[in-house]
């Protein structure tokens, strides 16, 4: 069983890993809305990016806040692979649809 | 042997003899709220999906997000990341059995959390004020704004940014619950119970807030029922637990702001 002293000496020290996180996300909000402020690219070009931009601060978030990186091999896979799964299949159930539309024109 | 290796990765019950065995190196608290939230990120992105495809299939989707309301929106956003850092900070003092830093963290987190709730709120009236609006939202006094003619032209707009909004706002605000209750236990009652009470003779009746204040009575009728037909003390892993969900809460406003909110920037 976890010995809570054994357990929180382990974490305390790596307390600071959370404030670098905490800010490197800050810095990554910034860079998202000083792009979409001054439309830096083209709007689908735009929603790669923000997109792009989003995984890597939920990927973070899941990491090291929710813990996902400390826990076992075996959950990480679990929930990852499951979850992304799923969007894999919601996006080429929705998407091409979405294109098809556009290239009728439909008002 | 057997016995000790069972209970280095087991939870005591403080029943001699009894252990829960760990499932996917876990305890079952921490395991069921990850298959939560897995199903909840696919809500998520079923309404995320939703607002996309109306994006993309609509002509002339409105862009009605000047610098104040990104401004606004953005504010909110590192009220939420500051409050998944308190949030951490609580789980640490939780592991260490320091009651009284889980506290000052949580009600932290908290304060994080209303303040993205009542900032939310701010930004919602203002745009309701301005004429965006749907049907059984109760009407703003005086003339109706630059939105009437958006709400009316392209209603999916305002369709899809409140179903999605609303959506994670409940969800922010049963989070606020769930952690007063977690942190104060039956203390956190009459406070939900007066903050409840004062919204709804405060917030005017032509406000959609004065109706949807109606969600803490029901927070508190729930947080009743499980406090008195289930008093317990919340120990480190109730507080991981709750954790967990405030910061998907967190996730998901991390794809609503850009796609919503950035998408859609006035210049």
């Amino acid at each position: 069983m976890h010995d809570a002293g054994t357990y929180a000496a382990t974490h305390d020290d790596s307390k600071g890993q959370y404030f670098w996180v905490w800010g490197w996300l800050l810095v990554l909000t910034a860079v998202e809305v000083v792009l979409a402020y001054r439309q830096v690219f083209q709007p689908v070009r735009m929603l790669e990016v923000l997109l792009v931009l989003s995984i890597v601060k939920s990927a973070l978030i899941i990491g090291y806040f929710m813990h996902l990186k400390f826990e076992t091999a075996l959950m990480r896979w679990m929930l990852v692979t499951a979850v992304v799964g799923c969007f894999i299949i919601m996006y080429f159930f929705f998407f091409p649809d979405a294109g098809r539309i556009l290239r009728l024109g439909v008002h | 042997m057997a016995n000790a290796a069972l209970e280095h990765g087991a939870v005591e019950h403080g029943l001699s003899g009894v252990y829960e065995a760990p499932l996917f190196g876990a305890y079952s608290k921490k395991v069921g709220m990850w298959l939560f939230l897995a199903s909840d990120s696919l809500t998520f992105g079923a309404l995320l999906f939703a607002f996309s495809y109306n994006r993309i299939s609509t002509q002339g989707w409105p862009t009605p997000f000047g610098k104040d309301s990104i401004a606004n929106a953005t504010i909110m956003t590192a009220c939420l990341l500051s409050s998944s850092l308190t949030m951490v900070l609580g789980v640490f003092a939780a592991q260490r059995r320091d009651r009284a830093w889980t506290r000052n963290w949580l009600l932290a987190t908290m304060v994080f959390g209303t303040a993205f709730i009542v900032l939310h709120g701010m930004e919602w009236s203002k745009l309701i004020s301005e004429g965006l609006t749907l049907p059984g939202f109760p009407k703003p006094a005086g003339q109706a704004g630059e939105f009437a003619a958006v709400s009316a032209a392209v209603p999916q707009f305002p369709a899809t940014f409140f179903g999605l909004t609303a959506m994670h706002m409940l969800h922010v605000t049963i989070g606020v619950i769930y952690l007063g209750v977690v942190a104060f236990r039956k203390w956190f009652l009459p406070v939900l119970g007066v903050i409840w009470i004062a919204g709804y003779f405060l917030i005017p009746s032509d406000n959609v807030f004065h109706y949807g204040i109606h969600a803490l009575g029901l927070g508190l009728l729930v947080s009743a029922v499980i406090l008195f037909l289930k008093p317990k003390d919340y120990d480190a892993h109730d507080v991981e637990v709750a954790g967990l969900y405030w910061h998907f809460v967190d996730l998901v406003w991390m794809f609503i702001f850009p796609l919503v909110y950035l998408m859609s920037t006035k210049i």
